[in-house]
């Protein structure tokens, strides 16, 4: 998508027509820090939400309590079809695992299983959770490491791949779920530079065929690039939000003009 | 001084034997007993849940607090007394299981807690529930980390059976004993056992470095 392509979703009126997810009220505290208060977010289908802001601000905590890895103190996350969550009142495992079934996490620092090859590592998912079976399994698990450069790689162990590799496996492990909508972590933040754009390409296309993704992000550009809207998040709540173009060359707010000043200047 | 080939060429042979039926398939036993107890014991410390975590640190606490000999002659000539009357190598088997688990259950938790939180998370994100991630992610990687010290309490378990000779098991040592006591040959015989316990050893160390070779196999060198 180009970037003077508006989606209807970033529009001034913050509700899109058609959200995958929703999210009201979301509160987290960790003992006396309150790293989250009241955060709303929608992503529509196919969309793409960057979330941006400084160390601190909670934008990873809001990915994290979206797949269940923290307990929100409070709050709605709502799929469409289900499941809904309210986290105003004690949540049971059942349904955080419901909640993680629709959405796959891409981690800072890849997580891949060391003791599985690149193959085990993406078929887990499917054949020991979803009891699929493994001869539909490993195809599918080919084509996607073949979608992203990875093609001879299956048998290798993490340890053996480069950074960018192995990021490249952890988004194709993601992928082997079929979530509703994919997470990303700072997927590029522990990559030498040299080997972001591998996998940044890797997450435009997918944005480009449609994905719906969350993600956390401080590549400005690339969230300029890929993102349908942009959040800005500062202190644990949404300073900013709109269509990329917006808030990243127009900010609205001092806090969001400073912070994308910093980036982009960083001396 | 002068040395009794023909006695220690001999008694080689019964001392090896009692190694091979009673040394060995005692290590063995109270080993793997000794191994599922102490699972048990490092997922109770680890469960977060404070009676659980209670009852194994004060198992663990009584078991490493006091002398393998004195837990064996409780369990063989004490539980009589309230009429548990137990044969030797039940006994043996039980006393060594009991105090292998206490030892191997903080070497087992360790290498749990020594496992990154993002293997977890990378379990629990893929969908797997905690016992499942538990067993699939998480033990096998704590396995490899363990092995060097379970290692260590194994070998140091060979040697310990040998204290069952005082609860009449027949094994390496004791046969030792018999011969050493009818022969009076006892700076020999002794020696001899020391040897066959140290070439028993040898074989189980070169055995856990072909063991870590091969769980090793997926670690960046």
């Amino acid at each position: 998508m180009s970037p003077t392509e508006v989606p209807p979703a970033a529009s001034a009126s913050g509700v899109p027509a058609d959200p995958v997810l929703s999210v009201e009220g979301l509160r987290k505290s960790f003992g006396g820090n309150q790293v989250l208060t009241s955060i709303d977010l929608s992503v529509q289908t196919g969309g793409v939400l960057a979330l941006i802001g400084p160390s601190g601000s909670g934008k990873t905590t809001v990915l994290r309590c979206l797949n269940g890895l923290e307990i929100p103190d409070g709050g709605r996350v709502a799929f469409a079809g289900g499941p809904a969550v309210d986290f105003g009142s004690p949540v049971g495992r059942k349904q955080i695992s419901e909640l993680r079934d629709r959405s796959a996490m891409v981690f800072q620092h890849y997580n891949l299983f060391p003791h599985m090859t690149v193959l085990q590592n993406i078929i887990e998912g499917p054949v020991q959770v979803q009891k699929r079976p493994r001869a539909e399994a490993v195809p599918e698990a080919m084509s996607l490491l073949e979608r992203v450069g990875l093609t001879g790689k299956e048998d290798q162990y993490p340890h053996q791949l480069s950074g960018g590799q192995q990021q490249r496996v952890g988004i194709v492990r993601a992928l082997a779920l079929k979530p509703s909508l994919l997470l990303f972590d700072e997927p590029t933040s522990a990559l030498d530079p040299e080997l972001v754009g591998d996998v940044l390409h890797v997450i435009k296309e997918l944005a480009d065929e449609g994905w719906t993704m969350a993600l956390v992000t401080h590549e400005l550009a690339f969230a300029r690039e890929v993102a349908s809207e942009v959040v800005f998040m500062d202190g644990g709540v949404v300073v900013e939000r709109g269509h990329p173009d917006q808030v990243l060359r127009e900010p609205q707010e001092e806090r969001t003009r400073q912070f994308v000043h910093r980036l982009l200047n960083p001396f | 001084m002068n040395i009794d080939w023909e006695l220690l060429r001999s008694s080689f042979w019964p001392i090896v034997q009692g190694g091979l039926t009673g040394t060995i398939p005692l290590s063995l036993a109270s080993f793997a007993i000794g191994l599922v107890l102490a699972l048990l014991l490092a997922l109770m410390r680890i469960s977060g849940n404070r009676i659980l975590a209670g009852a194994a640190r004060a198992y663990i606490s009584v078991i490493r607090g006091t002398p393998l000999l004195v837990q064996l002659f409780v369990i063989f000539y004490g539980l009589p007394s309230i009429g548990v009357v137990l044969e030797p190598w039940p006994s043996a088997i039980i006393a060594f299981s009991m105090n292998v688990g206490g030892y191997a259950a903080e070497v087992i938790r360790a290498a749990i807690l020594s496992v990154p939180k993002g293997q977890w998370e990378a379990g629990h994100t893929i969908g797997m529930a905690r016992t499942t991630t538990l067993r699939r992610i998480v033990l096998p990687q704590a396995a490899r980390v363990s092995v060097p010290p379970l290692s260590n309490t194994f070998i140091s378990l060979v040697k310990d059976t040998s204290l069952a000779s005082l609860i009449l098991v027949t094994e390496a040592f004791r046969v030792a004993q018999e011969i050493a006591a009818f022969s009076q040959e006892f700076l020999l015989l002794y020696m001899e056992a020391a040897v066959v316990y140290w070439v028993f050893c040898l074989v189980l160390s070169a055995g856990q470095t072909r063991l870590e070779k091969r769980l090793d196999r997926y670690v960046a060198h």
